[in-house]
C-alpha cells in the first residue's frame, strides 16, 4: 500500500515536470526576457491580441497580461510590480502621487479609442436621436423615481414606461458615461438595472421594448442585429450614431474615450520592451479593429511613437484632466515640448 | 374524517413536498447541464485543450490555465493536506478540553466562514509582497491552502471522532504508544472521511476564482508554468474573461471550458467516492 502511494507521488511529479516541455518551439527573434501588463479589462483584448501577434516576431520574450481594473493596476504600477498598465482613463493624481512615492516614472501612450453606444429595443419605432441634455435628465440622481416615462423625456414620446440598463458601479464604463453626460464621475440615478457584465446589458435591451441602456460600443457591432443604435446630438449639433468612423474622426463626443497604456520609464529602457511597444503602435490600429476598439488616427500613433522614442514622462492630460472631447493631436504636441 | 385519516393525508403531503424539493434541485442543475452542454459540446476538441489564448474565439485554448489550475491544486494538497490533518489530530487527540481549546475550536470554525476574498487580501499581503513571492504559483497556492485548512481540520476530526474507543484501548492494552495508535490504528480506519474531506477541499480550491485575483493572477499567460514560482493563471478567470467579451464565440469557448472544468470536478469526487468505499471496506469492527 505504501508503494503504490510513493508511487502515485512520483508519477505526478513527474506528470508536472513534463508539463512545462512544451516551450520547446523554434525560437524566432533575438530578443528574450518578461514583460509584464496589468490593468483594465476594457483594453486588455487589445494588449491580448498584441501580445499573441508579438508572440510570432520574438517568442522568446515572456509577454503576460492581467486585467485587476485601471485603478488595482496603478497600484501594481506604482510599486513597480509590473511594466505596463493598461488604462481606460488618464492616471489622477493620486495615482500620480503613489508612482512618486514608489520612484515610478511613466509614458503616457494613447493606443485607441473606445466609444460608448446608447441603444434601445429594435421594436422601438419613436427615438430618431437623443441630446446629452435629454440623457442628462434621465441620469442624473435627481431623475430617481421621478423620471419613469418616455414623454417625460421629450413631450413628443409616447405615455410609456422607460426601463434604464447601464454599467455598474465598478466598472469605468460607468465613470465615464455619469462624468460625460451627468457632468460629475459616478453621479447617477440609482433605479437602474445595472451590471458590470455588457453582454447582461445586451441581453436586458433586446428583450424589452420600452429599454434604453448604454454599454461599449463593441457590444453593439456584435449584436446589431438584435439592438436600435441611437444617434447622440450634442450641442444642438445634430444627432451622429457612434461608428469606428465618427469615434475614431472626434465627431461622436462626447461619448468616446481614448484608452492609454502606461510605461514604467525605466522597463522603457530595456530592448525587449521597446521593441514591443513600438510593435504595440504599429499593429494597434489593425488588431483594435479587429477586437471591436477603434483605432486612433495614423498621425496620432506617429506622435504617440514618438513621445516614447523621446521618453516624454508624466501626463499630457494634467492632473485630473478629462478626455471627455479631447483632441489627442493637440493635447499630444502640447505634452511633447 | 378521523384523525389517523388527517394523519395519513399530512404523511403523504410530505412526502410529495420532500420529492418535489428533490426534483427542485436536480432540475436545476439539469437546466444548467443543458445549457452548458448544448452550448459548448460542440466546440470541445483536443486543440481546445491545446492550444494557447487567443483573440479569435476559433484558435483560442485552455492549455495554460489548464495546467495552471493543476499545478495550483497539486501545491495546494501538497502543503494543506499534511497540516490539516496534523491539527485535526492534535485537536482531537493530544489538545486538552479546555477553555483553550474551545476558543481555537471556535476560531476554525469561523474562519471556514470568512469569504474568500479576505484571504486573496491576506495572501497578496503575507506571501504576495511580505514574502516576496509575488504572484507566483506559490503564492496562489499557500492562499488557497489557507483557504481550505479549516474545511480539512474539521473533517479530520469527525472522521477520527467516528472511531470507536475500544478500538484504541485494544491498542493500548497490548502495549502500544500513543503514537503507534494514532499512525496503525486510528488514522487507517479514520482514512475514508479524511479523504472526503481533502476531496471536498479540492473540489473548492477549483472553483475560487476572487483570492486568486486579488494576489495578481493573469489572464493572459501564453506559455505553461514549470516551477512554482512562474505567474500562471486557472480555467475560472478565463471563464470569467471569456464570457464578459463582446463576440458571441468566447460565450460558446466558456461553455466549453465550464464543461472541462465540471468533468474535473466529477472526476474527483469519483476518485473519492471510490476510494473511501475501498477504505470503508477495509475497516471494520
Amino acid at each position: 500500500m505504501k508503494i503504490t502511494k510513493a508511487t502515485l507521488f512520483i508519477v505526478l511529479i513527474a506528470f508536472l515536470a513534463s508539463c512545462g516541455g512544451g516551450s520547446s518551439k523554434k525560437a524566432s527573434g533575438t530578443l528574450s526576457g518578461e514583460i509584464k501588463i496589468d490593468g483594465s479589462s476594457t483594453v486588455y483584448p487589445l494588449s491580448e491580441a498584441v501580445s499573441e501577434e508579438y508572440r510570432n516576431e520574438e517568442s522568446g520574450v515572456r509577454v503576460t497580461v492581467g486585467e485587476s481594473g485601471t485603478g488595482g493596476g496603478f497600484k501594481k504600477f506604482s510599486r513597480g510590480e509590473i511594466d505596463i498598465n493598461d488604462a481606460s482613463r488618464p492616471i489622477t493624481s493620486e495615482e500620480i502621487e503613489l508612482c512618486k512615492q514608489g520612484g515610478v516614472e511613466f509614458i503616457e501612450l494613447p493606443v485607441a479609442y473606445d466609444g460608448l453606444a446608447v441603444v434601445v429595443s429594435k421594436e422601438n419605432d419613436f427615438v430618431d436621436f437623443l441630446t446629452i441634455a435629454e440623457l442628462k435628465k434621465l441620469w442624473e440622481p435627481e431623475a430617481q423615481g421621478k423620471i419613469k416615462n418616455w414623454n417625460q423625456v421629450r413631450a413628443s414620446f409616447p405615455d410609456q414606461p422607460i426601463n434604464l440598463y447601464g454599467a455598474g458601479t465598478a466598472s469605468g464604463t460607468y465613470d465615464y458615461f455619469t462624468e460625460a453626460v451627468v457632468g460629475k464621475a459616478k453621479s447617477s440615478r440609482g433605479d437602474y438595472n445595472a451590471s458590470e457584465d455588457d453582454n447582461v446589458l445586451v441581453k436586458g435591451v433586446s428583450s424589452d421594448k420600452n429599454a434604453l441602456g448604454y454599454f461599449g460600443l463593441a457590444y453593439y457591432e456584435n449584436n446589431s442585429d438584435k439592438l436600435k443604435l441611437v444617434p447622440i446630438s450634442a450641442n444642438g449639433k445634430p444627432g451622429i450614431l457612434p461608428s469606428q468612423e465618427t469615434v475614431s474622426n472626434g465627431t461622436y463626443t462626447p461619448l468616446s474615450r481614448p484608452e492609454f497604456i502606461y510605461v514604467n520609464a525605466k522597463s522603457a529602457d530595456r530592448p525587449e520592451v521597446k521593441s514591443f511597444i513600438t510593435f504595440y503602435l504599429e499593429n494597434a490600429a489593425s488588431l483594435a479593429q479587429e477586437i471591436g476598439s477603434v483605432p486612433l488616427k495614423p498621425e496620432v500613433y506617429k506622435l504617440v511613437q514618438a513621445r516614447f522614442d523621446k521618453k516624454v514622462t508624466g501626463s499630457a492630460f494634467g492632473v485630473g484632466r478629462s478626455t471627455i472631447g479631447v483632441n489627442l493631436t493637440e493635447a499630444l504636441s502640447s505634452g511633447t515640448k | 374524517m378521523n384523525n389517523s385519516q388527517v394523519n395519513r393525508i399530512k404523511d403523504t403531503a410530505f412526502k410529495f413536498f420532500a420529492i418535489a424539493c428533490t426534483f427542485f434541485g436536480l432540475l436545476v442543475l439539469a437546466v444548467l447541464l443543458y445549457d452548458i452542454l448544448s452550448k459548448g459540446l460542440t466546440r470541445i476538441d483536443l486543440d481546445f485543450i491545446t492550444n494557447l489564448p487567443s483573440r479569435r474565439a476559433a484558435s483560442a485554448g485552455i492549455y495554460t490555465a489548464l495546467l495552471g489550475m493543476i499545478w495550483i491544486l497539486v501545491l495546494t494538497v501538497i502543503i494543506a493536506f499534511p497540516i490539516g490533518i496534523a491539527a485535526g489530530i492534535y485537536l482531537e487527540e493530544y489538545g486538552k478540553r479546555n477553555r483553550f481549546a474551545n476558543f481555537i475550536e471556535i476560531n476554525i470554525a469561523n474562519l471556514a466562514g470568512v469569504p474568500s476574498i479576505i484571504y486573496g487580501i491576506l495572501g497578496l499581503e503575507l506571501f504576495g509582497r511580505i514574502l516576496g513571492l509575488g504572484n507566483s504559483i506559490l503564492t496562489g497556492s499557500l492562499t488557497l491552502s489557507l483557504l481550505v485548512l479549516p474545511l480539512i481540520i474539521v473533517s479530520t476530526r469527525e472522521a477520527i471522532k467516528a472511531v470507536p474507543k475500544s478500538i484504541r484501548e485494544a491498542a493500548y492494552g497490548l502495549g502500544a504508544t500513543k503514537w503507534q495508535t494514532i499512525y496503525s490504528i486510528v488514522l487507517p480506519s479514520s482514512f475514508g472521511g479524511i479523504l472526503t474531506g481533502l476531496i471536498l477541499a479540492i473540489s473548492r480550491a477549483v472553483g475560487e476564482t476572487a483570492p486568486l485575483i486579488v494576489i495578481g493572477a493573469l489572464v493572459y499567460v501564453p506559455f505553461a508554468p514549470t516551477n512554482p514560482m512562474d505567474e500562471f493563471t486557472v480555467l475560472t478567470i478565463q471563464i470569467f474573461n471569456w464570457v464578459t467579451r463582446p463576440q458571441a464565440g468566447f460565450v460558446t469557448n466558456a461553455a466549453a471550458a465550464i464543461i472541462i472544468l465540471l468533468l474535473f470536478t466529477f472526476m474527483m469526487n469519483g476518485i473519492a467516492v471510490i476510494l473511501r468505499n475501498r477504505y470503508n471496506k477495509k475497516t471494520r469492527f
